[in-house]
Parts: C-alpha cells; structure tokens; sequence
C-alpha cells in the first residue's frame, strides 16, 4: 500500500511539474498575471508530492518491505536501522528520487526566496526548473521507478546494500554532490530567463549569484567528501584517482568556480554578459552529463551504476532537449546582450577573465581526457582501446592551477576599470618576495631537502594569504582602529577571502602529502614491528569478532612514537553475510599535520599479515580547505545586499503593477 | 568569421559529443574485446593447485573442448558463478573445465573447493602470474572457451550465469560440436 502511495504521488508530482512548466510560461506571454502567479503555489504542490515519495521509500526501507524490487536488490534485514535509510539513494533508482526531490526542493527554494523577483521574471525561471522535473519524473517513472513491485514472489531477504556504501561517508556525499548539481539549475533557469527577455542586468546577476554560490558550496562539499570516502573507505589510502566519475563531478565544478567569478564582473561592470549566460548553462550541462555519463554505464568505473542501454537513450534525449537546446537558443539570442562599460588591461575585468579562461581550459582537458577512450573507440574501432590515467590529467591540471593561483592574488587585490600597474607593483612587490623567500626557506629549514615542487607549492600558498592580508590592511588603512575597519568590509568580501585562503590550504596539502607521504606494504607476523619516520607500528595479529552483519578480521597495531606508547590502530577486512563481498575497512588516525594509515591486506598463512601502512602528511589539509571554500561561498551569500530591494526591481514592480491596471481595465 | 556563426560553436561542440555519447550506448562496455579471440591458446607449464599432482602444461588438455575460468576463493564472483560451473561439469561431459587460480593463496583455494564442490577436471595455479598476462587476463572471474584445435572461441570478463551461458556459450558450442 504505501510504495503504491509512492508511486501514485511520483505521478501527481509529475501532473503539476507539466503544469508548471507550461501555464506560468503561457501566462508571460499572455501576459496572464493569475496564470504567472500559479507558479509559486505549483512549485509547493510538486515539492509536498516528492517529499511524500521519498518518505514512502524510505518507510519500505525501514520496513523491509522486499515486495518492492528496488528495496530487495538494495537492503537486507541484518542492515543497521541507519544504512537502511541511506539505502534509499543506495542505487539507482532511488538516488534518482533523490535527484529529482532536490530540484523540487531548489525550485521550492526559489519561490520562497523570491519576494523581490518581478512576477513574470519569477514565471520563467520556475518554468523552466519545471521542465527540468518533468524530465527527470518521466525517466524515473517510465525506465527507472523505484516503487516497481516484485509481483510473482517476494523474496524472504534482500539482497544487502553494497558494502562500500555501508558508511557514513555515503550518508552525506550523495545528498551534498546532487544539491550541488542540481543547484546549478537555478543558474541555470536565470539564464534561460535572460535569454528568453534578452534583459541581463546588475539586477539579473544579483538574483543569480546568492544561488550559484550556495550551488557551488553544497557542490564543493560534496566532491570533498567524495574525495574523503575514497580516502578512507576503499582503503587504497589514495585521495583522488581523476576516475570519470569523479571528472564528472569536478567539471561542473570547476565551471561553477568561474561562474561565480563572472556573474561579480557582470553585476558591477555589465560585461562579459553573454560569457556569463554561457556558463550559467555549461555549468549545468556538465552536472546533467555527469548524471547520463554514471547512469548510462557508458564509461566503466568504480561508480557505475547497473548498465541499460535504454536508460541511456532516455537519459542522451533529455540531455539533447536541456543543453542542445539552451544552446541553441543562446546562439540565436546572445547577440542582444551587449556589454556597456569599458576597461584596461590591468583592470580587475581582465583579471577574472583570465580566471576563467584558465579555468574553462582545465574543465575542457578534463572533459577530453574522460571522454577520450570513446573517441578513440569510436573513430578507431573497438580493437583500439586505451585509457587515460592520471598523468594525463596532473601534466593538464596542475600548472594551469598553479597558474589559477599566481592570478588570484593579482585579481582579487586589482580594482575594477583601471588599476594603476604603480598601484599593484606598490601592494604585490613585497608580498611577491616575501613569499618566493619563506617559500623556499620554510620547507628547507624542516626538511633540509631541495624540492623546487614544494618550494613553487608553498610560495603559491604564501602569495595568496600575504596577499589577502596585504589587501586587508590596505582596504582598512584609513579606519581610525583595526576593529573598525575590519567591521567595514562586507561579508561577501570577507566570503571571497575565506575561499581564496581555502584554495592556499588546498594547494599545501595536495603537495606535502604527494611528496611526503610514506607508503609501506609490508608482510608483518605478531610481534614484528615497522618504523615511519619516529613512529613505531608494532602488529599484535588478527582476531575474528562479530559484525551486525558481518564478520571481522580485526586487526590492532600498536603505534609508539618515540619509543612511548602513543595509540592503537584497528584495521578490519570484513566479510559480509549476505553477498560474501569482503570489504577493507582502513583505520586512521586523523591529525592536523599527519594522519597515519592502517589497512589489512592479505593473510600470509601463521598469523601473518600484509599490511598497509601509510604515513601522510597535512591530508587532512586537502578537505579543510574545500570546506574553507565552501564557507567562504556561504558567507558571501549572508552579504546584506542580496536582501535588500534594488531599485531596478522595484522599477520592475512599477512596470508589472501598470500591467496589472491594463489588465483590470481590459 | 561572422559573429553570429560563432555562437553556435557551443550547440556544434556539444551535437558532436552527443555523436560520441550515442555511439558509446551502442556498445557494451562489459565486453573487452581480446587480442586472442581466433588465436591458439599460449603454450604454457604452471603447477597443479594439489602439489602431488605435479604440473600441467597445454598439451595435457588440447584435443577437447576447454572451458577455462581465471578464479580465487577471495573474490565473490567467482563465488557467485560456482554453482552454475558445478552444474556444467555435470551436464557437459564433453568439456574440459580448467579451473586457473588467480592468486597464490593455495591453501584457501583448495579449502574453498573441498567445502563447496570442485567442478574442475584440472586445477591449475598461475604460481607467477605468466599464464594471466599471456592471456591478457584483467581482473578474476574469467572464462575463456576453447576448441577442440586449441583455438581461443570467446572470453568472457565477470561472473557467468545461466543466461549469459545459454545467449553466447551455447550457440558457440553448437558450431564447434
């Protein structure tokens, strides 16, 4: 009964999704105030129905209920009450109502956030979100529903969740990754709008911006945990393995990363608008590839999903609907949009355009690198297969963001239209020296060890949090007291900052652990002991204990550092009941400067073990300063001028309430 | 060029990676193609998984139909696709099944049999991982069919199960009968 319930309100959901992509877009060009003002309460109805949906899933989770396929092919009784319920967006079908309940959930978002949006503005952008839905509801209702019943017999225990998937990690990473993707389709839905009224103003780019940016937070944390759950959970001990599906992740990122960037020249300057409206639709277009690249099990990897072949055409035609025809559409009326203001070459405008240049290049290597083997395959034959792997992508990536970093500082501290070259030598030359001398010196009085990597990495980091700090002190040099002054900047400076350190916090920890992490696999029978760098790893042997639903191999390392007992590490390689699967589970202690890394690998037959022993360096680092970032994205979005009503929309207000007296008088 | 016409670089960009997109539907990304397909299967020598019963090289099996899974105790696959190799080795008589042990983890493989049923008629340990790249083996389970020339038919990559058997094995094993 309830995943009838279900079922029943997906296709409610789906009837007023079809409403609300129709009627609202009707009533602008009718211009129908009543059928424009139809949005907001069809944008309520859809999210109540999704909700309802999700819920019933999750309520057949609970219950065990495995008349329902999806739940016998994803759960198990023995599962933990908790893994049950991230079941639910365990596999495909329900991570795709998941998918889908996010965008009603943003769309919602947008009707009640809205209250300063011109009426008929407001129509399009939830219509066009509407579509989305509509799409999205289709597929799942028709290749993928998750309420689908197992009619001719029940079976008496389900299948079990993967056992990769039965961690905390995958409680947060999914939900985090898809509120990023699909946040992108409020840019996205600005920018269609924009190009539907080819009116693209100050106004236009501060209604986009707070939502972008709370896109790109969610969408950052999102590939930081990702990245945080293969870490510790595959047991690999790696960090980032620039596997597609990660690519596709990271790709609407990064396009995100230069759309926030050019919607704030756009806001302040009226420039680069068409360029803006551009990325606004690659960045979702990216997120809806990723969708079709990990559900269509086109490209093999660790993620895919189960292959169809169908869902693939479903998914492909969606695509060609939502992007060929954005594109389309942005062929035929970007011309319209022109900028207005001008500027020089040292001006901040061409700074960010260099931001986002070099930003789009990366999102071009990746995009090339990941969809390489079928490009070859296609053109060559199915004979010549290959595959690119990560030294690809490092020679692609890295520069261009040591590149990305150099500009940051130059950009963020320039100012808009003119900055005087005596200006920005007066505020860099220090900074600039400064860090090329702690760059070098720092890591050299620690390590005593020529590494010009880690020498260019810490002058990079250096460069921009001297840099911010320098721009601080200059921005607040007239104050009376440094309190003062620092209460005068703005939040979505302060925001802008926070994420500019967070990406110095990035490039350390990417660059000391690649270089000084120590990795040994060694064969260890009880009693035998390893040395790391000052830590002693002493293997007391292996024991069987007792899982919820499974068994255990655990492991115990006692680690002393300098001779003294320091703590215990309990690596286990667990054999769940119910598919056999075996399953490292690493374990780590976490620190600010150093994690260290224990992982069970083969029996070696008389209590021995091979075990992996891994000693890295500032890791940690690397998911700090994403989550830096994205705090950085949410404190620009507190800024008070986001809420404030501008005088642009308030002239629009004028315009709609004369429409409504014609309206009155007709 | 026109200025117009460049705007619609994007709509061209993304139409031709649809191209690609539609074309990567069109083939299944579970089939690795081998090199060997049609080719003799390499001659090799490598140790019997029970010790006293020496070593095994290619001439011991050719001449019968070989069906040869690439397998280990530690991988759950292999544990899935068991039962159906424990019924063929019952149905198809005519069919030499060689049993390759991926890693040298003896001790558990032989237990492994011994708990859950052999269905091998020669049980085989790839001691130095030669067989397995001269097989361009990627990953266990595998199962390679060969003739009764000693000529590779097919290579499946991943577990078999009774559907895969009857859609590509059967209809092979008619041609060859």
């Amino acid at each position: 009964m309830i995943p009838e319930l279900g079922n029943f309100s997906l296709a409610l959901g789906l009837s007023l999704a079809i409403l609300l992509s129709v009627l609202p877009m009707v009533g602008v060009y009718r211009n129908n105030q009543l059928l424009m003002a139809m949005s907001r309460p069809l944008c309520t109805g859809v999210w109540v129905f999704m909700v309802i949906s999700f819920g019933c899933l999750a309520y057949a989770f609970l219950h065990d209920d495995f008349s329902v396929a999806y739940v016998a092919s994803n759960s198990n009784t023995l599962l933990p009450e908790i893994y049950k319920f991230t079941a639910v967006w365990g596999g495909h079908e329900g991570s795709l109502l998941l998918w889908v309940l996010m965008v009603a959930s943003w769309t919602y978002a947008v009707s009640l956030f809205s209250r300063n949006l011109p009426l008929d503005i407001l129509a399009r952008v939830l219509s066009v979100m509407g579509v989305i839905s509509v799409c999205f509801l289709l597929f799942m209702l028709f290749t993928s529903n998750p309420f689908d019943r197992l009619m001719l017999s029940t079976p008496a225990e389900g299948t079990d969740l993967n056992p990769l998937l039965q961690d905390f990690g995958l409680i947060v990473h999914p939900p985090f990754l898809y509120m990023g993707y699909v946040g992108f389709s409020v840019a996205y839905a600005f920018a269609i709008t924009a190009l539907l009224t080819g009116k693209l103003d100050a106004a236009w780019a501060r209604w986009t911006r707070p939502w972008t940016n709370a896109a790109w937070a969610f969408l950052t944390i999102g590939v930081a945990l990702g990245s945080w759950w293969a870490y510790y959970e595959l047991g690999w001990g790696g960090w980032w393995f620039w596997d597609p599906v990660e690519n596709v992740a990271f790709m609407p990122w990064l396009v995100g990363t230069a759309l926030i960037h050019s919607l704030a020249v756009t806001e302040k300057r009226g420039v680069f608008k068409s360029w803006t409206v551009l990325l606004a639709i690659a960045a979702f277009s990216l997120s809806l590839l990723g969708t079709f690249i990990v559900r269509s099990g086109l490209i093999t990897s660790v993620h895919a999903f189960a292959v169809d072949p169908e869902r693939g055409l479903v998914l492909l035609a969606i695509l060609l609907l939502v992007i060929g025809a954005s594109l389309f559409l942005y062929a035929l009326r970007a011309p319209i949009m022109k900028g207005t203001a001008s500027y020089t070459i040292t001006s901040r405008e061409v700074f960010l355009l260099i931001n986002n240049i070099i930003l789009v290049v990366a999102t071009a290597g990746i995009l090339l690198g990941t969809l390489y083997p079928l490009i070859h395959e296609a053109i060559n034959g199915e004979a010549n297969m290959v595959s690119v792997g990560p030294p690809y992508f490092n020679t692609i990536f890295l520069p261009l963001m040591a590149l990305l970093a150099v500009f940051l500082t130059v950009g963020s501290i320039s100012r808009w239209k003119k900055t005087s070259t005596a200006f920005l030598k007066e505020q860099l030359t220090k900074v600039a020296i400064a860090s090329v001398a702690l760059g070098i010196l720092l890591p050299l009085a620690i390590t005593r060890e020529v590494n010009f990597g880690i020498f260019l990495a810490v002058a990079l980091a250096l460069w921009i949090v001297l840099g911010i700090a320098r721009d601080i002190l200059t921005k607040i040099s007239n104050k009376d007291s440094l309190l003062q002054g620092l209460k005068s900047l703005s939040l979505s400076y302060y925001g802008m900052q926070l994420a500019h350190s967070g990406m110095a916090v990035i490039i350390l920890g990417i660059c000391l652990t690649s270089h000084y992490s120590v990795e040994e696999d060694v064969r260890l029978a009880p009693g035998e002991s390893i040395v790391i760098r000052g830590y002693e790893f002493i293997f007391e042997g292996v024991t069987r204990q007792p899982g919820p639903n499974y068994e255990a191999d655990a492991g115990l390392i006692t680690v002393l550092k300098n001779g003294e007992d320091y703590l215990q590490l309990r690596p286990e390689k667990r054999t769940y009941f119910a598919t056999g699967a075996i399953q490292t589970e690493a374990d780590i202690d976490v620190g600010l400067f150093r994690d260290l890394f224990a992982a069970l690998g083969d029996p070696r037959g008389e209590g021995a073990w091979v075990v992996r022993i891994h000693l890295k360096p500032f890791v940690l680092w690397i998911w700090l300063g994403a989550f830096i970032m994205a705090a950085g994205g949410i404190t620009a979005i507190l800024d008070r001028r986001y809420r404030t009503k501008e005088k642009v929309s308030q002239q629009d207000k004028i315009v709609t309430q004369k429409d409504d007296i014609v309206m009155e008088g007709a | 060029m026109n200025r117009r016409l460049k705007l619609f670089i994007p709509v061209v960009i993304f139409l031709l990676m649809s191209g690609f997109l539609l074309f990567g539907l069109t083939r299944d990304p579970n089939v690795v193609p081998s090199a060997l397909v049609d080719r003799p299967l390499p001659i090799f020598t490598q140790p019997s998984l029970y010790p006293e019963q020496g070593e095994y090289s290619t001439e011991d099996f050719i001449g019968n139909i070989l069906l040869i899974n690439i397998w280990g105790s530690w991988c759950p696959p292999c544990h899935l696709e068991h039962p159906l190799f424990l019924e063929l080795s019952e149905s198809e008589q005519d069919i030499t099944f060689v049993g390759i042990s991926y890693e040298y983890s003896m001790e558990e493989d032989r237990l492994f049999l011994e708990e859950r049923g052999n269905p091998f008629d020669y049980n085989v340990v790839d001691f130095d991982s030669s067989l397995r790249i001269d097989l361009g083996v990627t990953g266990a389970p595998e199962t390679f069919l060969v003739d009764q020339n000693g000529m590779i038919l097919h290579r499946h990559i991943g577990a078999i199960d009774s559907s895969i058997w009857n859609d590509t094995f059967v209809p092979l094993l008619e041609q060859i009968r």
